[in-house]
């Protein structure tokens, strides 16, 4: 290799100046200057002490428990679904498109307009259970607001739509001419899903995992309106907001967005890490 | 897992699909077809004819719409693919990605149950058989087209089908790979002793390759014949033209001469010999550039022609001339100038005649 002369330099590179200078200060700066302010306890101490207030709390550290309790099977719900509906809704057809964009709905409605919506619907004396009870399916009184389970309706409302389409065009993006020649190797309609499109999907269903997980661990607005903010849904953004705009401590509340930031970096590192034992190069079946 | 079979049956298999207007079409009508073991068979026809279709018919890909398929005295198409056991070559080769080319070779063995000692041995086996030895470990993404190609048909071969069906499987090669592949693939069959059902628009494919040729055009099967009888007597003027006669002349009948015809075409006597009845005087003359030749003015058969582009091809020329006929294409031996006034003949024997051109 010959080193080229300074002035045949490509300053091409240059032009990634704007978007660093936008990285820089909308990401990087924010995100450091809440680390440096989860360092700085407001009423002085360790550099330490609000992280060993957060851990020593039983008002704080359970949040993380209850946030993983509603943020993991809403992900698993949501990605697990979402598989059998996109592989069935997998060829073109008006179905495809109506259930679609039914599923859009949700997704632009916003996660309050939904507790809104489910606070009259679930409640005990909404639709929901009044039908229930009419109809002798269910002799007690169902209770599905206000607490745990209202909060993960509401993920799944909001979460399974988002989880459905990005898988819908990881299941269309499978040639499906690899399923025949699976058949015609004698291979049944579950062996083809088995042995055929469940390896090809495993990375994008990583991948939509991390997402899903991601925006379910975040939950904030369902999780006061429809659960229970003080006790059984009491997540870790809770905590964090009543730190900051309650106690004003936003040291305390900068430290509490860290764990949380580092609780998802954790799942998320160890779902991408795995990813890396599935086959992830193309799901075309030849040079065609 | 041998099948022995001695005969597959297409009685009349149809499928039709209704359009988006709510039309129905016919992509297969009528299809009439018996195959002995050991045949190979091609399925010939330009693309829209209805042979890929009548392939996924027999494979169980598609439902037919009528009549039904027989291997031997048992009926097959209400089977599913999967039932069925045939052997599948696709076009883009459908290998696996995300499987070694080894685990390929071995689905089909895998999906019968055979132990896995047992499946590596006969998928290695398949994988000698094509020439492919010592990328057993490799993806498909990290072989040529050609290399794909073998292990596409390692796969359908090596569950040992009574039928092996093939898909224009030569269609991405380029054309040496392509005249290559035609003798292995000829070569793969012979060992096997099975029938094969191989699917192409390209003449020189089937003519070199099949037993029996079947000619379809617009769902309806055209010709059945070896290929010496498709290439020198077709039965219609679609054969005729999709076999390389590409020049077809309007005549008029003018009388019958022992077995052949005499035809006049623009005031030129032409004998041919009749390949079809006829319901009037009107008549196409179809003759083929290949089979023209220099003459002398004055004998049987022969024109006079205009030379006017020479397309020069090394061991013959491509030449379009203008005639009494209009413009006609010959492929003729020996030199030749744009603007020279030649003779042309064909003989008799390949001067076909066939009905109105309608």
């Amino acid at each position: 290799m010959i080193a080229l002369p300074a002035q045949q330099r490509d300053p091409k590179g240059w032009l990634v100046t704007p978007a660093l200078f936008f990285i820089l200060a909308l990401f990087i700066y924010p995100f450091a200057y809440g680390l440096m302010l989860s360092f700085s306890p407001m009423n002085g101490g360790s550099v330490w002490a609000n992280y060993i207030t957060f851990f020593t709390d039983s008002s704080m550290w359970p949040t993380i428990i209850v946030t993983l309790k509603l943020a993991v099977p809403a992900t698993i719900i949501n990605v697990g679904v979402s598989v059998p509906v996109a592989f069935a809704l997998r060829r073109t057809s008006p179905w495809q498109k109506f259930v679609t964009t039914l599923l859009v709905v949700p997704v632009t409605l916003g996660t309050v307009l939904i507790a809104d919506g489910m606070l009259t619907y679930f409640s005990p004396n909404g639709w929901f259970p009044q039908a229930l009870q009419a109809l002798h399916l269910y002799g007690d009184e169902v209770r599905l607001t206000h607490n745990y389970w209202g909060v993960l309706i509401s993920l799944i409302v909001s979460g399974f739509p988002f989880a459905f389409l990005l898988t819908l065009s990881y299941v269309t993006g499978i040639d499906p001419t690899l399923a025949r020649a699976a058949a015609t190797l004698g291979a049944s309609p579950w062996q083809q899903f088995r042995q055929i499109y469940l390896p090809l999907l495993l990375p994008g269903l990583t991948m939509t995992a991390c997402l899903s997980f991601v925006q379910a661990f975040s939950v904030f607005p369902s999780a006061v309106l429809l659960g229970a903010p003080a006790g059984p849904t009491r997540v870790i953004s809770i905590a964090a907001s009543e730190a900051a705009f309650e106690n004003y401590d936003y040291a305390l509340a900068s430290t509490i967005a860290i764990v949380m930031g580092f609780v998802q970096l954790l799942v998320v590192g160890g779902m991408l890490g795995a990813r890396r034992f599935f086959y992830t190069g193309p799901v075309t079946g030849g040079k065609g | 897992m041998k099948h022995t079979f001695e005969q597959l049956r297409l009685d009349s298999v149809s499928r039709s699909f209704t359009n988006a207007e709510g039309q129905q079409l016919a992509a297969l009508k009528g299809l009439d077809l018996n195959i002995q073991r050991g045949e190979f068979i091609a399925l010939l026809g330009p693309s829209g004819c209805g042979k890929s279709t009548a392939l996924n018919c027999i494979a169980g890909l598609q439902p037919l719409t009528g009549g039904g398929i027989w291997l031997d005295d048992k009926r097959i198409d209400v089977l599913p693919p999967e039932k069925r056991g045939f052997g599948m070559v696709f076009q883009n080769y459908a290998l696996f990605p995300h499987m070694s080319v080894l685990d390929n070779v071995g689905f089909g063995l895998k999906m019968r149950g055979m132990p896995k000692a047992e499946a590596t041995k006969r998928a290695k086996a398949a994988l000698q058989l094509v020439q492919l030895i010592g990328h057993d470990a490799k993806l498909p993404g990290q072989l040529s087209g050609g290399q794909q190609q073998r292990v596409a048909i390692a796969r359908a071969i090596v569950i040992e089908p009574p039928l092996v069906l093939m898909d224009e499987p030569l269609s991405n090669l380029d054309t040496k790979l392509r005249i290559e592949m035609r003798a292995e693939i000829r070569r793969i069959h012979g060992k096997l002793e099975r029938a094969t059902i191989y699917v192409t628009h390209d003449q020189d494919e089937a003519l070199s390759m099949a037993d029996r040729i079947v000619v379809m055009k617009e769902g309806v099967v055209q010709q059945v014949a070896s290929p010496k009888e498709v290439y020198s007597r077709p039965k219609n003027l679609h054969v005729a033209r999709f076999m390389g006669f590409r020049n077809v002349v309007q005549a008029t009948l003018e009388g019958t001469q022992g077995e052949a015809v005499a035809v006049n075409a623009n005031g030129v006597r032409l004998v041919g010999t009749p390949m079809e009845g006829f319901d009037s005087k009107r008549v196409s003359v179809a003759l083929r550039p290949e089979d023209m030749e220099r003459s002398t003015p004055g004998a049987e058969n022969a024109f006079d022609a205009h030379v006017e582009v020479v397309e020069y091809g090394g061991r013959d020329s491509l030449i379009i001339v203008n005639s009494a006929f209009g413009k006609l294409w010959a492929r003729i031996a020996g030199e030749c100038s744009e603007g020279e006034r030649i003779s042309l003949r064909v003989a008799p024997s390949k001067t076909l005649v066939y009905g109105e051109d309608k």
